[in-house]
């Protein structure tokens, strides 16, 4: 699905005077963030292009059931993303963490929130600062697959780094 | 409509003595688990005078799908009666409702002029020829003529089960549409029973689990409309909203009022860790409730605002626990099998409902406040987030089916677990939040 580049806004005021009230507001910034990931500017060729960081290097990390811990794949995919940042200094992230349909909502998002923070402090432990990084979770909001059985759940219990330009986050 | 008026039409010796001869046989105990649901007949509704002749009729069908819909009352329909009722004031011919085995009769009359609408009514015992209650009299708007409806029924069904009405309340919930990997979700309210759905958000961002004020006048909810999980209240009548907590690098969901109106518990997310807040909405200030560095959330409080049931799993599973409402030492409350969330304290104090996950499937239960005499009511693929009727007799909750055509419905069931029940909405929808009774 193509999406726009991603915009993190600079500060919630912002976004709150664009959203003062229910059936008349701007909400292009929460579309942008509200998927599985942009579709990537650029060539995957090029090593500096955002759709070479989605798919050469990849964007996301995928978690067992119920836990946040990152696996030895995880690790490998985040320490080249890492390197990426490091190297590629316009851009900042927003880590999105994500479920599988198998719980509560509540539980969920914070379910989620654990696996974006947990890619976030590997992202920095490898170098990256920490300002550049924001996490949010959609719990099982935002599913990639949606068949009920465990191929599609291993899929969505996933966290994705999502790059945005650094001039406005 | 808040100019509705309340009026007793008779109180003589008869009436008051027949009133208080609650223990009579038209009774219902609704713990029990009722099994034959009582036989009942509503006539249409007498038209006074010529612009009431449409309403007269429609009084008659919502008084009598509120009543059927309880699972507790078998109406009988019109086509089965013998009688019928021409006068409101004439003598009701009782043998004509024993002979179908109407064991309840309510009779009323209906008269509108301009748009004022006034609906009197009255409740018999068949059997015992008696009226149970006094005559009342609803006076309002034409265009509120289901809430009459409603509180007619909800006299019925108090009268009969000596348990308050639920019927005149409304649901927030969130609208569905869309395919799973693409879901659109807004913010909707409606009826009790589906009817009058109002839409209080579009669909560009995400927003969930809306929560009503204990009066009925505002709402909690989640919205992704920065980009990040926020809490807004929104003014249902206005339906104008302003954001609550928006913390830089920090989530904040499952939002609930407490009793008073003005505090409001949440989680916030933050660093990797949920914990439960408390925030006083007029200053904004916000208390830090737990400390743990587990999943804390899902808070709910008992209904005289002293403590707090929220789910945690601090144990390494998700559980209930309950603890002071300014904070403290938590005890758990769930020991069963599997895991439970989405701890909702009942408006009568007496239970907690809950989302219980075992074996791979879905429930909705109850337990006392200690954590005892656990009771599943429902099993599927995927129940959860209950909500209780302003009776505490019924719950609400979302079950979502399984599978890449899987869509999100609204069901109900009584606390004995009978008459369960999808609520009938325009798209799908999800986490419902009951209002009290409207004044």
């Amino acid at each position: 699905m193509k999406r726009p580049a991603i915009v993190v806004l600079a500060c919630a005021a912002l976004a709150l005077a664009a959203c003062s009230n229910a059936t008349d507001y701007d909400d292009t910034n929460a579309v942008n963030l509200n998927g599985s990931g942009a579709a990537a500017a650029g060539s995957a060729g090029d090593p500096t292009s955002p759709a070479y960081f989605q798919q050469a290097i990849g964007d996301r990390v995928l978690f067992m059931v119920d836990q946040s811990t990152l696996t030895d794949e995880a690790r490998v995919i985040l320490t080249a993303q890492a390197d990426w940042l490091i190297a590629n200094i316009d851009y900042n992230a927003v880590i999105e963490g994500h479920a599988d349909e198998q719980g509560t909502r509540e539980y969920n998002l914070a379910l989620g929130e654990r696996r974006a923070n947990a890619a976030r402090e590997f992202l920095i432990s490898r170098g990256v600062a920490g300002t550049r990084l924001k996490v949010v979770s959609f719990g099982k909001e935002r599913p990639i697959e949606i068949c009920s059985d465990e191929s599609c759940y291993a899929k969505n219990r996933r966290a994705v780094t999502v790059l945005s330009s650094g001039l406005t986050g | 409509m808040k100019q509705i008026l309340l009026m007793i039409l008779a109180v003589c010796a008869a009436c008051a003595s027949v009133a208080s001869a609650q223990t009579g046989p038209l009774r219902i105990e609704i713990t029990e688990g009722v099994i034959e649901p009582l036989p009942f007949a509503v006539p249409d509704f007498v038209p006074d005078n010529s612009a009431a002749s449409e309403v007269s009729g429609q009084l008659g069908r919502v008084i009598a799908a509120d009543l059927a819909g309880t699972g507790l009352f078998r109406e009988i329909p019109a086509s089965a009666h013998i009688g019928k009722i021409n006068s409101f004031e004439a003598p009701v011919q009782f043998a004509d409702w024993k002979a179908i085995n109407a064991q309840a009769l309510v009779t009323g009359a209906v008269s509108v002029s301009g748009n004022r609408l006034t609906v009197r009514f009255r409740v018999w015992d068949v059997f015992s020829g008696a009226e149970l209650g006094n005559g009342l009299q609803f006076v309002g708007s034409t265009d509120g003529w289901r809430r009459m409806a409603h509180k007619v029924a909800d006299a019925v069904y108090s009268r009969i089960t000596g348990e308050g009405g639920y019927f005149d309340s409304r649901v927030v919930f969130v609208s569905e549409s869309g395919p799973k990997d693409d879901r659109r979700k807004r913010l909707a309210i409606m009826d009790y029973d589906g009817a009058n759905v109002q839409y209080l958000t579009d669909s560009a961002s995400i927003v969930l689990a809306p929560r009503f004020s204990p009066t009925g006048d505002r709402v909690l909810y989640t919205s992704y409309e920065s980009g990040f999980p926020r809490i807004y209240v929104l003014d249902v009548g206005k339906v104008q909203r302003r954001v609550l907590e928006s913390q830089d690098g920090t989530m904040s969901f499952a939002p609930r009022f407490a009793p008073d109106g003005k505090t409001v518990v949440y989680s916030l997310a933050q660093g990797g860790n949920t914990d439960i807040y408390a925030m006083d909405i007029g200053s904004g200030k916000s208390t830090r409730l737990t400390t743990a560095p587990s999943i804390e959330t899902a808070p709910s409080f008992s209904p005289d605002g002293r403590q707090i049931v929220f789910e945690s799993d601090r144990s390494g599973t998700q559980q209930l626990y309950i603890m002071p409402a300014r904070g403290g030492e938590a005890r758990r409350i769930s020991f069963g099998q599997g895991r439970y969330g989405t701890p909702v304290w009942s408006p009568r104090g007496d239970l907690i409902a809950f989302t219980k996950q075992s074996k791979g499937r879905f429930h909705i239960g109850v337990m006392r406040v200690d954590g005892s005499e656990e009771r599943l009511l429902t099993a599927s693929f995927l129940d959860e987030g209950p909500t209780w009727a302003p009776n505490g007799r019924v719950i609400m909750f979302t079950r979502e089916s399984q599978g890449a055509q899987g869509r999100s419905m609204l069901y109900s069931v009584d606390i004995t677990g009978r008459n369960l029940r999808p609520v009938r909405t325009p798209d799908g929808g999800s986490d419902p939040s009951w209002s009290p009774l409207q004044d």
